[in-house]
């Protein structure tokens, strides 16, 4: 497959941006600058990155508590996720949301979601709306493993495939939902098998290879949009922190973790890159210098933001 | 004028709107040719197809939750429960997405999503197809809840609710679909959040809902025999509900008597009570009565059934209680 090069210099630099996003906000939720709950990306950007590489502007995404990737993937602001996780004014969602809620409708993106599980309906719906009005337009529903235990999966996946909805649902099989290993909580070793139970394709790829994930997902998407129905995509990848920040992970063997950042996503690519001479080693680090510095430039942006407004409280409950 | 049933008022409603918008459609269990459990949907799926009239599985989840990726994202989906019994297996979309999408996203997202479920018991159903749930649902910021007692409200709340941009959960009552009344042919609108008096009176105001409003009327006219005169109030919207139409006619009678069919404890006339204490004490002469359904499940039995749901004996004891102190 010939992917152009711009494509695939967009793929390194996504990477390297969610990496980068997600170190940063680490930092600061250590600092205490960053509030709540958050569920970083580190490790697994190969997924969000390879699957969005795919999708049009006006394609639907739903996302999960683990989402800053999927938003940074399908093309959402810095500026305004970094000051939405500062919980100011200028954020996403005017500091109203947090990390789990972060949307941008605009651009497609239905949403971060608090609950596990929550998104399979919604994008199922948004799948909806694509063939109703028909458009070719697909959506994709991020999960991990633990959501697949819930009925919403069966449920959206039931519907989706009689349907024949442009719905591609991509699972990030991490292994753990929070400290239970996906051993342990199902009876089968692939989420992906699960598609049999609805006569829809189950792929499973190598969610550390972006260029793996690109290609299952491109097949997936060209796939819904020509009308053929969803599949589940399977991305066996793995998250180097806790389940949220603050997790002390006594529930998984430390060689294990170690085993996982052989495999970094990044690193993986910026040498196949290098090899295909189409990134040396000094691009590379210009190119993370400078995100680097438009990171620097999202938290200036949200350290400087206002606070909202306490009459802010009882806006934006109902739409005119 | 012409008189239609409920039942009929909901479906012309449905079927006008369907006309007007074309992203506007109808999804839920058997609400296609089977026409819907009680047949509210029938003759829908001959106007406008399979495509508009969504059979579904029997997945309530799915059934919500894709109605508000639909309407997230342009549709007007209008989706039926068989049950209002059956949104606990749903409640996750309903209350924790379709609610709050709009304020997590900070405004950004409109939810225009009607979820119509029927209530109430009457017909030995038992207690997992006769409850009357409103108060869960008019607890929850970002849901509207709508839940009309005549033919005419239902036809004009439907329609407004369909056009609103915000989830909204219109409760029909399964007892009330056979009841007739005068109902205009064209299409209108009646506001949301805005009660009716259904009967003017001076001695008393009884608060009602649903099929509670037809209890109350028939107990306002037996009461006028013993020169008793009640006002009848019917909020029709229960989330927002009409706190000044309320307060008016306590104004004028100075006693309330909250009558519904769910059950009293934190039922939906305790926010009423609550309301009418905190913004109209000073025009009571008596305390605040509520005649609702005890705080058990809704029996089988018919005898049982008949003494759990409230009877309009039961609201005139109430009223002439009241007036006595």
């Amino acid at each position: 497959m010939a992917i152009e090069k711009e494509k695939l210099l967009w793929m390194f630099r996504n990477m390297v941006t969610i990496r980068l996003f997600e170190e940063r906000v680490a930092e600061y939720f250590a600092a205490g600058k960053i509030y709540g709950f958050v569920h970083l990306y580190v490790g697994e950007e190969a997924t969000a990155t390879g699957v969005c590489a795919n999708l049009r502007k006006d394609d639907y995404i739903t996302s999960t508590h683990r989402g800053h990737g999927h938003l940074i993937s399908k093309g959402g602001d810095l500026k305004l996720m970094m000051a939405e996780l500062f919980g100011r004014k200028t954020g996403y969602c005017k500091g109203k949301g947090g990390s789990m809620h972060i949307a941008d409708v605009e651009l497609g993106i239905l949403g971060a979601n608090g609950i596990v599980g929550g998104g399979f309906p919604i994008a199922t719906g948004a799948g909806l709306t694509a063939k109703y009005n028909g458009t070719d337009q697909v959506a994709v529903c991020f999960f991990g493993d633990g959501a697949s235990n819930q009925g919403t999966f069966h449920e959206a996946l039931n519907l989706a495939s009689i349907w024949k909805l442009p719905v591609v649902f991509v699972n990030e099989n991490n292994m753990y939902g929070i400290s239970m290993s996906q051993k342990k909580s199902m009876n089968v070793p692939d989420v992906a098998a699960r598609a049999a139970a609805y006569n829809v394709p189950g792929v499973v790829v190598d969610g550390n290879d972006v260029l793996a994930v690109y290609e299952a997902a491109g097949e997936a998407i060209k796939r819904a949009r020509s009308g053929e129905g969803p599949t589940l995509l399977e991305c066996k990848t793995y998250r180097y922190r806790g389940h949220f920040e603050g997790d002390p992970t006594v529930y998984r063997p430390k060689e294990e973790v170690e085993e996982w950042k052989k495999k970094d996503p990044i690193p993986r690519f910026e040498n196949e890159l290098a090899k295909m001479g189409i990134l040396a080693p000094d691009q590379a680090q210009a190119i993370k210098a400078e995100i680097s510095k438009l990171i620097d430039e999202a938290v200036k942006f949200a350290e400087e933001s206002p606070w909202p407004s306490l009459e802010e409280i009882t806006e934006d409950v109902y739409a005119v | 004028m012409r008189k239609l049933t409920m039942l009929k008022a909901i479906n012309e409603a449905l079927r006008q709107e369907m006309r007007r918008d074309p992203k506007v459609y109808v999804a839920g269990e058997d609400v296609g040719i089977f026409g819907g459990c009680f047949g509210v949907t029938a003759g829908l799926i001959e106007e406008f197809g399979p495509d508009r009239v969504r059979d579904t599985p029997i997945t309530e989840s799915a059934i919500v939750g894709s109605s508000v990726g639909a309407a997230a994202t342009g549709l007007r989906p209008v989706a039926e429960l068989m049950f209002i019994d059956f949104i606990g297996v749903a409640m996750d979309q309903i209350f924790n997405q379709a609610a709050k999408m709009r304020y997590m996203f900070g405004g950004k997202a409109k939810v225009p999503l009607v979820l119509r479920m029927p209530c109430g018991a009457g017909g030995s159903a038992a207690a997992q197809h006769s409850q009357c749930l409103e108060a869960w649902l008019m607890h929850v910021p970002g849901l509207k809840v709508v839940a009309p007692s005549m033919p005419y409200d239902a036809k004009g709340l439907l329609i407004s609710s369909i056009r609103d941009n915000n989830p909204v959960i219109f409760i029909e009552h399964k007892f009330l679909y056979g009841v007739e009344g005068e109902v205009p042919e064209e299409s209108y609108t009646i506001p949301l959040g805005k009660a009716d008096v259904k009967k003017e009176g001076k001695d008393v105001t009884i608060i009602a809902t649903m099929a509670m409003v037809h209890r109350a009327l028939e107990a306002a006219a037996d009461m006028e025999k013993d020169g008793i005169s009640a006002e009848v109030v019917d909020p029709r919207t229960l989330q927002p509900l009409d706190n000044e139409t309320i307060v008016n006619s306590i104004k004028k009678t100075h006693r309330a008597v909250i009558v519904h069919e769910a059950v009293k404890f934190a039922g939906p006339g305790a926010e009423i009570a609550a309301m009418i204490a905190e913004e109209a004490f000073d025009y009571l002469d008596a305390p605040i009565k509520r005649v609702t359904a005890p705080f058990t499940p809704v029996p089988f039995s018919p005898p049982l059934e008949k003494e759990f749901i409230p009877s309009k004996e039961k609201i005139a004891s109430a009223v002439k209680a009241l007036l006595q102190e």
